[in-house]
């Protein structure tokens, strides 16, 4: 997509506002509409953007295929750890209210915690998603079309 | 601390296999990966014998979840019936990894193992949690991760036979429109009692036996968990799936997700939707007693017919599920407690038969009946084990397989079906026939000179032979299981389950 | 069963009656198309009309969407069904991917997404291989 000036300028503006709105979902995820699996979605289209647009190459280079196995595995064990984490405190597994002195704080903290899981894992699995569809070595070049 | 950790023992037999599939792939290391595993499913089974030993008097425990206490928060229910669901599909799982790390060698790029591993947790996750859970929607969710992983698990044996994949692809299609017709019969009832927790639906739902919505809805889950259970004319992804995954996954499911499955709708038939209700016990009269019945006989015709072993094994699974069905159709304690029973003592013949002829493949490399002839002089631990695994299939005295078809027989006499168990006897010795196949090429045939086979390694034989160790002494001392089972029976069916319980772990705030 | 047909029972069922069509819209698809890539195009609209049942179940006329706005007398919809399809989103998610992933492997190697010819492959292999049991069978003896 070397020769697309206008898709290639108009990306660069649009990944940076993506991403703070993936991370704005994220984190807004708490007391209101939002939360990891909007965020993490919201977060590797900017990602997804950025490869289909510079090149599957380039984006493997910034985020190999290692590394985002690994945030796949990483999420979930944020999201059970935090139930882990409760338990050891004292309260049933993913019972929040242990996490701070009042309930409702603990609920709000451990949402949050929950939610972050959720977010870097939906976030890796749909970046694995990309790189092994798009990874693919195509039957027709793109000249060939 | 020890007993504070055992109060949480019904999640942390789920939570356990959880941690350890992110953790394998984390580790990225298939040694590591394979320790974690089995540091993980050996700690799951310990707690669910642990939980069985709490439960096999009568009593029902219950853990809340998240701290908020059912019908408004998920809650874990731990009755007999399930507990020995537990405690085999741990059993399996613990067996099946060390009996995996060396079979996959040959049958999966060394690349995947540590996936392998990953995707086999995530498996027994799912199961475990299935068998445990008292929300309906959440045995959806469970469901879906083990059949997810189990799609993976059989599409991995692509590297040896491409027909994994369009056998995993089949398996896909119709596992999901299982689980969506289970949804939207969970929805159906959702809708007329406004509850998803299990307890609280057998309450509400007692009153509404003529609302046309609760019975949609008990149709679409029966005929959506039919599907995973490969209910006879609803099987059609189970030989495919079976014959082409890896030998240790086609054991791991034999003996566990069908089994899995029918507990699922032992569950739903019985606790969640009223025994009183006259739809039901029409359901089971005109509906599964029949297909049981065909299952038996249908699937054993098609076994003995199979050259291929693992495919051979697959129908003879299908006709194994006929007798579960058949017991719980009977629709008295003593028919579910053969049910019970036999989902205990087939998964264990089952998993030491598909390990055994696992651990033949691996040696020569080919699932095909005619390739053994004469093994049975070149791998006589193996051959043994097939030959005792093939009795107990036909229900020879002294294997588990005759403890679980006397009980049976026994449950269709006490109603004077006399006919049911002429067909239970005669639909046996159609699979002797089958079983016979194998023993015949096995020890008559001469063997094929050139090729110098030796016994298989330690580490599949051990595996195969505790189970069928397992199935002998189970065979010989069956008041053990007769009893957990009878337990575990009148649970379901008198409701207990239902009963209040006692809780574990914290009360959840309500 | 005293039930009448007419307009109004027709309309005030309307979310049901669509979810039907597209129920077995999905699974005519998944059942009657050979196209492995088309099946699960029929499964995804399966799955979407059980997404509608739930969401439709959960709506309360004139409840605004579940968000705390601090009014008690603020009428709100079910939240509860809305969660339990983002869970079942999820999951039909996974299933397509998969469902997809598998297809690219399938096409890989038998070279073709129809069920048909895929399953014309799988029964020459079969036949192959019990040819070539007899040929070995007849050449021992």
């Amino acid at each position: 997509m070397d020769h697309h000036l206008i898709l290639r300028v108009v990306t660069k503006l649009l990944v940076a506002p993506i991403l703070l709105y993936g991370l704005y979902v994220q984190f807004h995820g708490d007391f209101g509409p939002g939360g990891g699996f909007q965020a993490g979605v919201i977060f590797a289209v900017g990602f997804i953007l950025y490869g289909i647009v510079f090149g599957l190459r380039r984006l493997r280079k910034s985020f190999p295929d290692y590394f985002v196995h690994r945030l796949v595995a990483l999420g979930v064990l944020i999201y059970a750890g935090t139930g882990v984490v409760n338990m050891l405190l004292g309260g049933n597994f993913l019972d929040y209210n242990v996490l701070a002195e009042e309930g409702y704080k603990g609920q709000h903290w451990g949402i949050i915690a929950v939610e972050l899981g959720v977010g870097v894992t939906v976030f890796g699995v749909m970046m694995a998603i990309y790189y092994s569809f798009a990874g693919r070595p195509p039957r027709l070049d793109d000249k060939d079309w | 601390m020890m007993s504070s950790v055992l109060s949480h023992s019904p999640i942390l037999v789920v939570l356990l296999p959880l941690l350890a599939g992110p953790l394998c792939m984390l580790f990225g290391n298939r040694t590591i990966a394979y320790f974690v595993s089995i540091l993980a499913s050996l700690c799951s089974f310990l707690l669910s014998v642990y939980l069985l030993s709490l439960v096999s008097d009568g009593t029902v425990l219950s853990y809340h979840l998240g701290g908020w206490a059912p019908p408004l928060g998920i809650e874990y229910r731990v009755d007999a019936a399930n507990a020995l669901v537990l405690v085999i599909v741990s059993v399996i799982s613990i067996l099946t990894l060390p009996y995996a790390r060396k079979s996959i060698e040959g049958e999966i790029a060394e690349k995947h193992h540590t996936l392998f591993y990953a995707c086999f947790m995530m498996c027994f996750t799912g199961l475990m949690g299935v068998t445990i859970t008292g929300d309906a929607f959440n045995v959806f969710v469970f469901l879906e991760v083990s059949s997810l992983s189990t799609y993976v698990l059989v599409a991995l044996g692509a590297e040896k036979d491409r027909r994994a994949l369009s056998a995993a692809y089949d398996y896909l299609i119709l596992g999901t429109i299982g689980a969506t017709f289970f949804v939207i019969g969970l929805g159906l009832i959702y809708m007329a009692t406004g509850t998803l927790n299990m307890v609280d639906l057998a309450e509400r739902i007692t009153s509404l036996e003529n609302n046309r919505t609760v019975r949609s809805g008990f149709a679409f889950i029966v005929v959506g968990m039919g599907v995973k259970v490969a209910i006879f004319p609803l099987h059609r992804w189970l030989p495919g799936a079976y014959t082409y995954a890896p030998s240790a996954i086609s054991a791991f499911l034999a003996a566990t997700a069908t089994k899995v499955a029918i507990y699922v709708v032992m569950r739903f038939i019985f606790l969640v939707f009223s025994t009183k209700f006259g739809f039901e016990k029409d359901t089971l009269t005109f509906i599964f007693f029949p297909l049981a019945i065909v299952a038996m006989f249908a699937a054993s015709f098609t076994a003995v017919y199979q050259v291929n072993l693992k495919r051979l094994l697959a129908f003879s699974s299908v006709a194994q599920i006929g007798y579960m069905l058949l017991g719980i159709s009977l629709f008295t304690v003593t028919g579910l407690s053969a049910a019970m029973v036999h989902l205990f003592n087939h998964a264990l013949t089952k998993g030491a038969l598909f390990f055994a002829i696992g651990a033949i493949i691996y040696r020569i490399g080919s699932p095909m009946l005619p390739n053994m002839a004469g093994l049975g002089r070149k791998m006589p631990w193996t051959s043994a084990a097939i030959v005792i695994g093939g009795l107990s299939l036909i229900g020879v005295p002294g294997t588990v397989g005759f403890v679980s078809k006397w009980v049976l027989l026994k449950a269709a006499l006490e109603q004077n079906y006399w006919l049911v168990s002429l067909a239970i006897v005669l639909s046996s010795l159609i699979s002797i026939v089958y079983v016979w196949k194998i023993i015949e090429q096995l020890y008559l045939q001469p063997a094929k000179s050139d090729d110098a086979i030796t016994e298989a390694p330690l580490s599949l034989l051990i595996p195969t032979w505790i189970l069928i160790l397992g199935s002998v002494w189970f065979g010989v001392n069956a008041e053990f299981t007769v009893q957990v089972s009878t337990t575990a029976a009148e649970s379901l069916f008198h409701g207990k389950f239902l009963e209040p319980a006692t809780i574990m772990g914290l009360e959840g705030r309500p | 069963m005293n039930m009448q047909f007419d307009v109004e029972f027709l309309l005030g069922h309307m979310n049901y009656w669509l979810f039907v069509v597209l129920m077995m819209t999905g699974l005519y698809i998944v059942v009657a198309r050979g196209n492995l890539l088309k099946k699960i195009v029929g499964l995804n609209i399966f799955q979407a009309a059980v997404f509608m049942l739930y969401i439709s179940m959960g709506k309360i006329s004139g409840g605004t969407a579940p968000i705390a706005t601090g009014n008690p007398d603020e009428i709100y919809s079910n939240p509860l069904p809305h969660v339990l399809i983002l869970t079942a989103i999820v999951v039909g998610i996974a299933t397509t991917s998969l469902g997809l992933a598998l297809i690219v492997r399938i096409n890989e190697s038998y070279g073709t997404i129809e069920e048909d010819e895929i399953l014309e492959l799988d029964r020459i292999k079969s036949d192959e291989e019990i040819e070539k049991l007899k040929t070995e069978a007849s050449n021992s003896k």
